[in-house]
């Protein structure tokens, strides 16, 4: 077996409300089946937070949870150390929102975010909630999860889409949301999806990985595209993972898409029909 | 019928029966919510006049309130008569059916939707409440634990002295919100789900767990001690005088629990406590759950798995049957429409295990098992095409969720 792949999961208890651990397991697997090992380094609340971990991933979670997360990662400020020696970030929902400028919760307090992601997160109503499909930006398969937030995410210049929202709201950000789902600066990858995600979008899974397994060398060359912090020259292809396809997901990803387009064309007729 | 009510609340209450009489006829289900709408639409203050002249009880929490309500019923009916909403139908109209059904009964056992709670309390008048837990359900509906707790806790503080709370000390939120009470007695009934309420929910600092303890390094909030609780065996229960020797024909430590609070609020009305075990004992399935039935030549055991914490008890359950393992999911309503909720669960401790996957999300579940080294023998969106794949006379074990369990004991289980 190859070295392991130091994967962190930070604060399940905190954020992995909405069954966002799966995440790592499936990380986990997918190693596994290639030969490869992992070493998951679980981060509880009052946890120092390692820094030399390749793959650090963040989930969803309520309020009072989030705030927690966000002001404990902020105190330790190893994630930016990390990034900095190019470590991969891929964050979900409310981790999202953590690493923006700043959030805000119940109530319109607004809190401060670890600013590693050019974004900014505000409440919107309704709350968004349901099924999501949305179309990469690079061509990748489509993406297909359920969402469940009641913030919405504006982008800065720094931080590009991931996806272009087919159903679903996605990030949300705006008057009326501006179309994209999820974002992807330098080495983090967030979007706002459940499912787990990474269950539902193995192409997501291993494309994570392999910039995981390039020491989080930065890429321009594929996949998700402008993977790669903004001043990045280098080019660097990622390395290739022997295909796998897990039993039973091609079933699910028609299951979903069908269900949520089917669902997407019965509102479109009601709408018409008014 | 009493002749006290009000003619508008007894005419009410016949058109409700009759429409649930004729529901039922028509094979549109048990009627009980139909009739209930019916009744309220006609008398919008009927459960207020029906729970009046009753001593009311709640039960509230997101796993156990069926079985626990059940246990209460049974109990107290060794001192008076009970209306009880033995088939779960657990908000205003379920509830307004059930004593109808039972206008002149001294005690209701009535089992109440978590977030209905508040308004129910106030309706009913009831004078004691008991609340067991509150873990993540249904996330879809908005009603985030941390929502619940908030309104549990004010309900809390606005009871009087005469309203007595009988809480589960081991669950910290629960705790949170009973301690609001003027009047609580607490139970320690375990919990082996602890993902929500890793933080204290005071004051938002993480919470420090050792030998079924929990404390607050921060504000010191702690678990409160208790005259009642299950000992570890689960099969003692240790009462104010003495502890007990529980003799229950339901399975599961869990059900040491809801029977350790049933215990602690039935004895406070009057039940003299070896009527109450004896009364416990009776009960081996509670409206379909645990039920073991047959399905062709094969013995068939009904659980139910609605949520991580439930899901958690039914593999602790199973683990020891060589029954054939048959999952069944489904997400419609009131299922919650996500179940993300299954990679919550740590299916891992039973990699290697056949199961069969069943249900309208029989997809995600099998992505999930497969995931987590359980042997996918089969999957299908009939439980029941299970039996073909199960060896001659080997028995199932058949865990579903609310809706696919509600399904499969109509399909099951006479009634």
């Amino acid at each position: 077996m190859n070295q392991a792949v130091g994967i962190v999961h930070l604060y399940p208890t905190l954020m992995g409300t909405y069954g966002d651990g799966g995440n790592v397991r499936l990380l986990v697997r997918r190693l596994a089946v290639r030969g490869l090992g992992a070493t998951v380094i679980t981060v509880n609340p009052g946890d120092a937070v390692p820094e030399l971990a390749d793959l650090y991933v963040i989930g969803g979670g309520e309020d009072v949870s989030q705030v927690v997360a966000a002001r404990q990662l902020a105190t330790s400020g190893a994630l930016g150390r990390a990034l900095d020696r190019g470590a991969v970030l891929f964050a979900v929902c409310a981790g999202l929102q953590v690493l923006g400028h700043s959030f805000e919760v119940a109530g319109g307090r607004l809190e401060p975010g670890l600013g590693l992601l050019d974004a900014t997160t505000v409440r919107r109503q309704p709350r968004a909630v349901g099924e999501v499909l949305a179309q990469p930006f690079d061509g990748s398969p489509l993406l297909t999860g359920y969402e469940n937030h009641g913030g919405g995410t504006l982008l800065g210049p720094l931080a590009r889409p991931l996806a272009q929202v087919i159903a679903g709201v996605g990030n949300g950000g705006g008057a009326k949301g501006d179309g994209t789902e999820g974002m992807v600066q330098g080495n983090i990858v967030a979007t706002y999806l459940h499912g787990p995600v990474l269950a539902r979008n193995p192409a997501l899974a291993d494309r994570l990985l392999a910039m995981a397994l390039a020491g989080g060398r930065p890429s321009g060359a594929s996949g998700l595209g402008q993977v790669g912090r903004p001043n990045a020259k280098r080019s660097i292809r990622l390395p290739e993972l022997a295909p796998y396809e897990a039993p039973y997901v091609a079933d699910l990803r028609a299951e979903r898409e069908q269900y949520t387009r089917s669902g997407r064309l019965s509102a479109e007729s009601a709408r018409t029909r008014r | 019928m009493p002749q006290s009510l009000p003619f508008r609340s007894r005419l009410a209450t016949t058109a409700g029966q009759m429409a649930a009489a004729a529901s039922r006829k028509l094979g549109r289900g048990r009627g009980q919510v139909v009739g209930g709408r019916i009744m309220l639409r006609l008398d919008p203050a009927l459960l207020h006049r029906l729970a009046a002249p009753m001593r009311v009880t709640v039960v509230s929490a997101t796993n156990g309130k069926s079985t626990t309500t059940r246990l209460i019923a049974q109990a107290l009916r060794s001192i008076g008569s009970v209306a009880h909403n033995a088939t779960g139908a657990n908000m205003g109209a379920g509830l307004v059916t059930a004593l109808a059904d039972n206008p002149a009964a001294r005690f209701a056992a009535l089992e109440v939707d978590e977030a209905h709670l508040p308004d129910v309390v106030r309706q009913t008048g009831a004078d004691q409440l008991v609340l067991l837990n509150l873990t993540r359900d249904q996330l879809d509906r908005g009603s985030e634990v941390r929502l619940l707790a908030e309104r549990w806790r004010q309900l809390a503080a606005d009871l009087g002295p005469e309203t007595q709370v009988v809480a589960n000390a081991d669950d910290p939120v629960v705790a949170w919100a009973a301690q609001a009470a003027p009047n609580t007695l607490w139970v320690g009934c375990g919990q082996r789900w602890t993902a929500d309420s890793a933080l204290c929910p005071a004051c938002g600092a993480p919470l420090a767990r050792a030998g079924g303890r929990w404390v607050c390094p921060s504000c010191g909030m702690a678990r409160p001690e208790t005259s009642w609780s299950v000992l570890p065996d689960a099969d003692q229960i240790a009462t104010p005088d003495g502890s007990v020797r529980l003799r229950l024909a339901l399975p599961g430590r869990f059900n040491a629990g809801n029977a350790a609070i049933a215990l602690a609020a039935v004895c406070s009305r009057g039940v003299p406590k070896e009527a109450a075990l004896q009364a416990f004992a009776q009960v081996s399935d509670v409206d379909g759950r645990y039920v073991q039935t047959l399905a062709g030549d094969h013995k068939v055991r009904l659980l139910l798995g609605k949520n991580p914490a439930s899901w958690a008890e039914m593999m602790f359950l199973v683990a020891d049957s060589d029954a054939l393992l048959v999952t069944v999911l489904n997400a419609r309503g009131a299922d919650g429409r996500d179940p993300s909720w299954i990679w919550d669960v740590d299916f891992e401790d039973w990699a290697g295990r056949p199961v069969w996957v069943a249900g309208e999300r029989r997809f995600d579940m099998a992505v999930r098992l497969e995931t987590a080294g359980l042997e996918v023998i089969g999957v299908s969106q009939d439980p029941l095409a299970a039996l073909d794949q199960a060896q001659p006379n080997q028995s199932l074990d058949i865990v579903a969720n609310y809706t696919a369990f509600q399904q499969l004991r109509a399909e099951l289980v006479p009634s």
